[in-house]
């Protein structure tokens, strides 16, 4: 049973102006619940506006959304019921912080859900934990916090929504390696807990490789390549072809490979790769 | 919503308007509402009609672009025609209840005072459908130019101008983008009180204002970082020149005004 179905969806952007622009083109795909899946594609690929499809913030111009089955699109309850079903993490989020306190910040979305405060304060609690907020920033200004601090508070304004689906557009743009493995660590704890869907967008394949388990791959607003991370990193000539790559680790094994190590063409994380280095050394011990 | 907004909106094209210098524009738009205030009757308005249904054509752009242009003023072009119908007095008259009268003139002069608002909008309409913001300011500058000798900071207010009109777009997308954002987590924008709807706009406003400073504190540091020091010696890499048919098409415009002049003195 999938949580999110899109059907034909179709968007153009400006339409019947000198400006016009065919975002994204009959993109049908489903989202089982619970799934990890990545959306990768380069910049103008369509798939920050496929996402915003998800929750009813933009309205298809062709086309479907589906959430377990009903249309959200169908009238304006439902699209701001999926609001809080489905929830989106935009580019940058640490640029929609508003609040006087952290806490009010985080809370702005519970609020809007017209919650009690007692269930409003245990979300924001849980929300912080998931994302690495400390309670001590609870009462300071979100604007003194530092970026990836503000970063972590502006994931939580969502989190705290309680949402079936995550999705994340580019949640490690502009941070450290550090910040940036610390963020997905968040994002796979909070799923492994809550076993919600998880959607992440991003063009770093080093991100999706890590911890996404089906990779979808848009350009020119279609969906190319849909699969397992070991199937779409085995196309490495059609990635590269639009513009895209794969991670060093499967180029490293890809070229191991061609100079007659027998290790698997494609491996895409690290421990696996070292995995495959190590039973290798291992089999030729034994010989 | 507010990419609706059609301020100054810039349509790409390689018409001869398109490539006539703005200072060219400028000045005969300047003589064209000149020549609009003077025409008196039908054939100066016929003449003026035809000079600004023949430059849309020439510019290429959609008639429908003018038209949704006039639509936020439709209200005033309304207001205007009623309050001409009931105002001007003289003609025959065609109906009269209680102190409201109708006149052929009051028709006649509602007739012309909305076709004049309605050809100076869609004339000014001409002017920045065609040419860029930049290319706008630009041809402003140098126009002011004589006024730096009494100590007006000509090139300051420019400038000023330019950083402004480049950055109306930029803060329209990110204000779009927060909207987003926020509507994301559930905010309302479009329904409620009037209070609710005034407090619900905080979401926006707040970041929307501390990105606008944090862009121009980014701008600022920019500018310094390449030594920019005011308008002082300063050359430009494109220099506006005008041509032949820059001349051409002032000379056009200034005949124009003068048969206006002519035509109106001779009441038609």
């Amino acid at each position: 049973m999938p949580t999110i179905k899109t059907e034909a969806l179709t968007h153009v952007y400006s339409r019947g102006s000198p400006f016009e622009q065919t975002a994204l083109e009959n993109v049908t795909m489903e989202i089982a619940r619970g799934e990890f899946v990545g959306l990768i594609g380069r910049t103008g690929s369509g798939k920050s506006t496929f996402v915003q499809h998800l929750n009813g913030l933009l309205p298809p111009t062709g086309g479907r959304v589906l959430l377990d089955g009903a249309d959200i699109n169908a009238d304006k309850k439902r699209r701001r019921e999926a609001r809080f079903r489905v929830g989106l993490v935009f580019q940058y989020p640490e640029y929609q912080l508003f609040e006087e306190t952290v806490y009010r910040d985080i809370a702005f979305g519970p609020r809007n859900m017209k919650l009690s405060g007692r269930e409003i304060g245990e979300r924001v609690r849980e929300a912080a934990r998931f994302v690495g907020v400390p309670e001590t920033l609870f009462d300071k200004s979100p604007l003194e916090l530092s970026g990836g601090q503000k970063r972590r508070v502006a994931i939580a304004g969502v989190i705290a929504m309680r949402p079936e689906a995550l999705i994340l557009d580019e949640p490690t743009a502009g941070l450290d390696p550090e910040g940036c493995a610390s963020i997905l660590r968040n994002i796979a704890a909070y799923r492994r807990a809550t076993g919600a869907t998880v959607l992440l967008v991003s063009h770093s394949m080093e991100d999706v490789a890590r911890i996404a388990e089906r990779l979808v791959v848009f350009d020119g607003g279609h969906i190319v390549m849909d699969g397992s991370p070991a199937q779409v990193f085995s196309q490495a000539e059609a990635l590269r072809a639009i513009g895209l790559d794969v991670p060093v680790v499967t180029e490293i094994a890809a070229r191991l490979h061609a100079l007659g190590v027998v290790v698997p063409a494609c491996c895409y994380t690290v421990p696996q790769l070292r995995n495959a280095v190590l039973a290798l050394r291992g089999g030729a011990a034994d010989a | 919503m507010l990419k609706d907004i059609t301020l100054g909106q810039y349509f790409p094209g390689e018409s001869f308007i398109h490539r006539l210098d703005p200072r060219t524009k400028l000045l005969c738009t300047v003589l064209y509402i000149a020549a609009l205030f003077m025409a008196k009757f039908f054939i100066s308005y016929a003449l003026m009609l035809f000079l600004l249904v023949f430059s849309v054509a020439v510019t290429g752009i959609r008639p429908s672009a003018f038209l949704r242009g006039l639509k936020p003023l439709l209200l005033i072009i309304i207001f205007t025609a009623v309050l001409n119908v009931f105002y001007a007095r003289g003609g025959t008259q065609l109906f009269s209840w209680w102190v409201f009268t109708i006149t052929t003139e009051g028709l006649k002069t509602a007739f012309f005072m909305v076709l004049r608002i309605m050809l100076l909008i869609c004339g000014t309409f001409l002017l920045t459908y065609t040419t860029t913001p930049m290319a706008l300011t630009d041809g402003l500058e140098l126009i002011m130019n004589p006024l730096k000798k009494l100590r007006v900071p000509v090139h300051e207010f420019a400038m000023m101008m330019s950083i402004a009109l480049r950055f109306i777009p930029t803060l329209i997308e990110e204000a779009d983008k927060i909207t987003s954002a926020q509507k994301a987590r559930g905010a309302n924008f479009e329904t409620g009180r009037l209070t609710e709807r005034v407090k619900a706009l905080l979401p926006l406003l707040v970041p929307l204002f501390v990105s606008a400073f944090r862009r121009a504190d980014e701008l600022a540091v920019a500018m310094e970082a390449r030594c920019y020091r005011g308008g002082e010696g300063r050359t430009r890499m494109k220099k506006l020149c005008m041509g032949a048919r820059d001349f051409l098409t002032i000379a056009g415009f200034s005949v124009l005004l003068a048969g206006i002049a002519v035509l109106s003195s001779l009441g038609l």
